[in-house]
């Protein structure tokens, strides 16, 4: 695939939320679509989400994530979006500029007619919530051992514990028993379970795994890796309730602590962010404060139904396809105006020939030196005159102003750029 | 003699608490439910309850070393843990094609465990 220099609509991320914005975009007539993805394959978080429970409000099926994805990975390559993989996105201007870099390709520069941002979100880490002790191995997010459990084929440990009642964590509880760890407890800060119920049901209570509310981990403990961690009971402001404490061996410590959206690069892009979402304050075409900058999905906000992030990203790219071909539409029609003899500037500066169709454009300017005779004001595309205005004189203070109308349009329509000049009558 | 279970619907994302009258074996009356689906969970919960199962095989050359495969259908609860002892028992041969039958009629409950997604070939 050679790349183009210009794309109508460029997709970062192909999670759910990318794949149906690029495919949307295909479908609303946009021409040349792009996803940009750093992972080596499409598809997104789903990939690693082989549990079922996804499209039951769009495809009324109750399917596995990467069954899911594929439908819209298939869709996207028959219509003919085009993919760069293994490929990250460092920086976006508020000009639609993308900076990318890759292995194969080296330092990529591209410019897009229209931005869909769809990088998802990530997982809360353990700075973020603070967990003294030691720092050994052994910890890891409850997302990054269900890519290793599901995609690549490792086992982060043999007895975990799993700190958060969050959906991936339950899920992670259950999928580790199923491969043969024993999940020793789950514990949750809040006085309720912060997953669904069903979760609860089916991923733990099905397993006999504890879940204890109102505990947290109080310290990890171990040098080189997790050999157990010290769990507690809080109280209603999370004071630690002295007593409680109690160390559970385990080699694993998974946190399940909550999702932010990924928005290091719409913040490069000028895209203002909304501090309660953490993502990009966008319209209900999903468009952020910078033109043709969209964003759809888990960017945005932490959605509960990947059905739902579809939607999103059909919008989005939907609507990044009607600005594409706006801009289109204007980079094809627009052309210069042209300060010739004796003009020292015209505003406008270009302009949309099509607008010329329904009304009149009014050219404003001013002459470079005074001429205290009767003068011609003309407009003309290289050899042909198009239209003309008499003064019975001109100067620098006073600015003149020449109508262009409708009849005008079939000449204009020709012309590749308009010339005003000042000539004698 | 009657008696009162409490159980959760897991047939959809809202999980609608439930209270079942049961007697012996047979279910005599739900509540709770806010649809058709809670009734059949329930009755199915109580006289013969199934899980769908979602984990991974081998597949050998492929673009990724596992597999995901799922049951098309729910299995019965108590055999999870030797449907899963079969799975391990898998190995599959890249290129895999999504929807393609892993195991057939595993375990003789007559449901098929298929492959969740294409696996091209490394
Ligand atoms: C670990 C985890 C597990 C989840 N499990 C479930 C679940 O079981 N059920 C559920 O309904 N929802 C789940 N979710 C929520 C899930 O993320 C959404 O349902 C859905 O996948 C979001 O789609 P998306 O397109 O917004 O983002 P994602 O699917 O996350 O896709 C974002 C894509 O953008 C790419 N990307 C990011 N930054 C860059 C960059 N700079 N350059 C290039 N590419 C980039 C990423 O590699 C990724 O492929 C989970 C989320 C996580 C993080």
């Amino acid at each position: 695939m050679t790349l183009k220099n210009v794309y109508d609509v460029v997709v970062i991320g192909s999670g759910p939320g990318g794949l149906a914005a690029a495919v949307a975009a295909k479908k609303e007539g946009a021409q040349d679509v792009l996803i940009i993805e750093r992972d080596v394959e499409l598809g997104g978080i789903l990939l690693q989400c082989i549990h079922n429970g996804f499209g039951l409000e769009i495809f009324k099926e109750d399917l596995p994530g990467p069954s899911y994805a594929q439908r819209y990975v298939k869709e996207a390559y028959s219509l003919g979006v085009e993919v760069l993989l293994d490929t990250m996105v460092l920086d976006i201007t508020p000009q639609r500029k993308i900076y990318a870099a890759s292995k194969r390709n080296g330092f990529i520069e591209i410019e897009s007619r229209s931005i869909v941002l769809a990088m998802g979100c990530r997982e809360r880490t353990r700075p973020q919530i603070r967990i003294p002790g030691s720092r050994p191995a052994g910890v890891y997010t409850a997302g990054t051992a269900q890519r290793w459990v599901n995609v690549e084929g490792y086992m982060p440990g043999n007895r975990v514990v799993i700190l958060g009642s969050g959906d991936i964590g339950m899920i992670m509880a259950r999928r580790l028993t199923f491969e043969g760890a024993k999940v020793e407890r789950v514990l949750e800060v809040m006085s309720y379970l912060t997953g669904l119920t069903r979760n609860y049901v089916q991923c733990l209570l099905d397993f006999d795994i504890p879940l204890q509310l109102r505990h947290t981990v109080k310290r990890v403990i171990g040098n080189n890796h997790v050999e157990a961690i010290e769990a507690v009971q809080v109280d209603e402001k999370w004071n630690v309730v002295p007593g409680s404490e109690e160390i559970i061996p385990c080699d694993t410590l998974l946190l399940s602590v909550g999702l932010i959206p990924e928005n290091e690069l719409s913040r490069k892009a000028g895209v203002i962010l909304d501090p309660v979402t953490g993502g990009p304050v966008v319209d209900d075409n999903f468009q952020t404060n910078v033109n043709g900058i969209f964003a759809a999905g888990n960017v945005v906000h932490v959605y509960d139904l990947v059905d739902w992030v579809t939607e999103a990203g059909y919008q989005a790219g939907k609507c990044a396809a009607a600005h594409a071909n706006e801009v289109r539409r204007k980079e094809h029609h627009l052309i210069p105006l042209i300060a010739g003899n004796n003009v020292r500037y015209i505003v406008p500066h270009m302009l949309d020939k099509r607008n010329l169709e329904g009304s009149e454009i009014r050219l404003q300017m001013r002459v470079s030196k005074p001429v205290e005779q009767p003068v011609w004001l003309e407009v003309h595309d290289k050899n042909n005159l198009i239209t003309r205005r008499a003064e019975r004189y001109v100067r620098p203070g006073e600015m003149v102003t020449v109508v262009l109308k409708p009849d005008h349009f079939t000449d204009v329509n020709k012309a590749d750029s308009l010339t005003i000049d000042v000539v004698p009558r | 003699m009657e008696e009162i279970q409490k159980l959760i619907c897991i047939s959809c994302p809202k999980g609608c608490s439930l209270e079942v009258t049961v007697d012996g074996d047979t279910v005599v009356k739900v509540s709770g439910e806010t649809c058709k689906k809670g009734v059949d969970y329930a009755e199915k919960e109580i006289t013969d309850p199934r899980r769908m199962i979602a984990t991974t095989v081998r597949v050998k050359n492929g673009f990724h070393p596992l597999v995901p495969v799922y049951s098309l259908q729910p299995v019965p609860k108590p055999l999870i843990r030797d449907v899963l002892k079969e799975l391990r028992k898998v190995e599959l041969a890249a290129p895999v094609k999504q929807g393609s039958i892993v195991l057939e009629n595993v375990l003789g409950t007559g449901v098929n465990i298929i492959a969740s997604r294409d696996m091209p070939v490394s």
